[in-house]
């Protein structure tokens, strides 16, 4: 959730600088591998550490492959069938918003976007919760209503961004409105929109660690047996664990933006 | 009502272990006002305590924040590793930093204060930079063919110019830090998470919706009543020569 705000709408705050193009391939190649190096080493001294503790019953419960293995498997299934469906909604209705009929919705759309991004992640699962019972898709709902705005809102921005000479050129060229938006306005929007999947993607990550709250399972779950059994070692570990899963997610994230990037923009 | 000793000006929770059970005594379901009615005290209080923590956190990120902006804006390397470290940081989920910081500093306030710290203070020091390093070079040219000094150059020109930027970067900060602040009620942390928590333990019970609706939605009412207060002060204290 930390990610949320700090939405690449503002076009003072740069989110995403770790994208550096044009440097030479070996220094792109070296400057990708970093993250995964980095984080490999992380996960590696995390397991020498928990292999010095001698772990009692309580810790071995939680602390063992296979539980880590489910709740990794959980939390990534969480994570990518919630962007998926956030992608699904928040592009069309991007394009929506940003079509001329639908102009007068736009500043009130992104408004009550603004306003939702103000509720805090905790309360939104819990109050879903509490309406539509426990459970994985109450937790998938949460946080696909929490992940939206930066899709929704990188969208309109990209479409609105394209140059409106392009369109109009486009349109001379005998394309119908829908090939405008197909062939010229998504394309060119494209960088724009990744950048906000990204975002998405990582909050959704991070915000996935609350799941556990409403029994929807997830690294979160080994994070908070921790807290309430009283054994820091557990939070530490699964702690490390979702951070990891997060910085990692911001990684294949970065080379989405990368590879997906149309040529020629 | 009790009253609770200050430290600082962040009054010191009762952990939610410890809770009067004054809301589970009632066994009869109350319409939402009706229940804010009879709580409005325990609300309200989490509510202050909730501002508290929060200003305390912003007042001490800001502090350090803009302060290390100031000393490193010049220098490559810190100033990148400054921005760099800022987003990889910030998707660090927030339960897993307070669950981590329970080793070191334990359950309560000071766990909560210092993770909202960490959090805000990476978008500080980054919109810091950026602002600072922003400042278009004839400006600051000028200014010093005009005989300022660096010092008063940085005072003068450079935060006068950056200072939309910097406080873009502490509202931010503070919005993140609202809802976290929400989640560090679960490591005893005070504020109005303790509601939403509260209701979450009582999952289904009476009145657990009431509690978890009325949490959630003093938060948000604070997060906008705060973003009130930096457009309140954006007006006021932006230099008159770059308001938009």
């Amino acid at each position: 959730m930390a990610s949320a705000l700090v939405a690449p709408d503002d076009p003072r705050v740069d989110v995403h600088q770790g994208t550096t193009r044009g440097s030479g391939l070996w220094r792109r190649l070296l400057g990708m591998s970093l993250r995964p190096i980095l984080l490999g080493a992380v996960l590696l001294l995390l397991y020498l550490w928990v292999q010095t503790q001698t772990l009692d019953s309580i810790e071995r419960r939680s602390l063992n492959p296979a539980k880590i293995r489910l709740e990794l498997w959980e939390h990534v299934q969480l994570s990518l069938v919630a962007t998926a469906l956030t992608i699904a909604i928040a592009v069309p209705l991007g394009v929506l918003l940003t079509r001329p009929f639908a102009r007068w919705i736009k500043p009130i759309g992104l408004g009550l976007g603004n306003f939702g991004q103000a509720i805090p992640s905790i309360g939104l699962i819990v109050l879903l919760a509490l309406w539509l019972g426990i459970g994985f898709w109450t937790a998938v709902i949460g946080l696909v209503a929490y992940a939206t705005l930066p899709i929704l809102r990188n969208t309109i921005v990209g479409l609105d961004g394209v140059d409106p000479a392009l369109k109009e050129a486009a349109r001379g060229m005998g394309m119908s409105r829908l090939a405008v938006l197909g062939r010229v306005e998504l394309p060119l929007a494209v960088p724009v929109i990744l950048a906000g999947v990204r975002t998405a993607l990582v909050l959704t990550v991070a915000t996935a660690t609350l799941a556990t709250f409403i029994d929807a399972g997830g690294l979160g779950a080994g994070l908070v047996a921790g807290i309430k059994l009283n054994r820091p070692s557990l939070s530490l570990t699964f702690g490390v664990l979702a951070a990891v899963l997060a910085l990692f997610a911001d990684w294949v994230g970065g080379i989405a933006e990368d590879v997906l990037r149309p040529r020629g923009i | 009502m009790t009253s609770y000793p200050r430290v600082g000006f962040i009054w010191h929770s009762r952990s939610h272990h410890a809770r009067p059970h004054t809301l589970t005594r009632r066994s009869r379901s109350l319409s939402l006002g009706e229940y804010l009615s009879e709580n409005w005290v325990d609300v309200l209080n989490d509510a202050i305590q909730h501002v508290d923590i929060t200003a305390a956190a912003m007042a001490i990120a800001v502090l350090i924040g803009v302060g290390l902006g100031m000393l490193t804006y010049r220098h490559p390397f810190p100033s990148s590793l400054a921005t760099t470290t800022t987003s990889a940081f910030l998707t660090i989920p927030s339960i897993a930093l307070l669950g981590i910081l329970i080793g070191p500093l334990g359950l309560g306030t000071a766990n909560v204060l210092l993770a909202l710290v960490l959090y805000a203070l990476l978008p500080i020091t980054r919109n810091t930079i950026v602002g600072l390093a922003g400042v278009d070079s004839s400006i600051v040219d000028a200014g010093r063919g005009m005989g300022m000094s660096r010092t008063r150059l940085l005072w003068r020109v450079r935060v006068p110019l950056a200072w939309p930027v910097i406080l873009s970067g502490i509202r931010v900060s503070t919005q993140m830090i609202i809802g976290i602040a929400a989640i560090g009620a679960y490591v005893s942390g005070p504020g109005l998470g303790n509601q939403i928590f509260h209701g979450l333990a009582r999952f289904g019970a009476v009145n657990s919706l009431n509690q978890v609706l009325i949490g959630t939605g003093a938060i948000v009412i604070i997060a906008l009543l705060f973003d009130l207060a930096y457009l309140a002060i954006d007006r006021m204290t932006t230099s008159r020569g770059i308001r938009a």
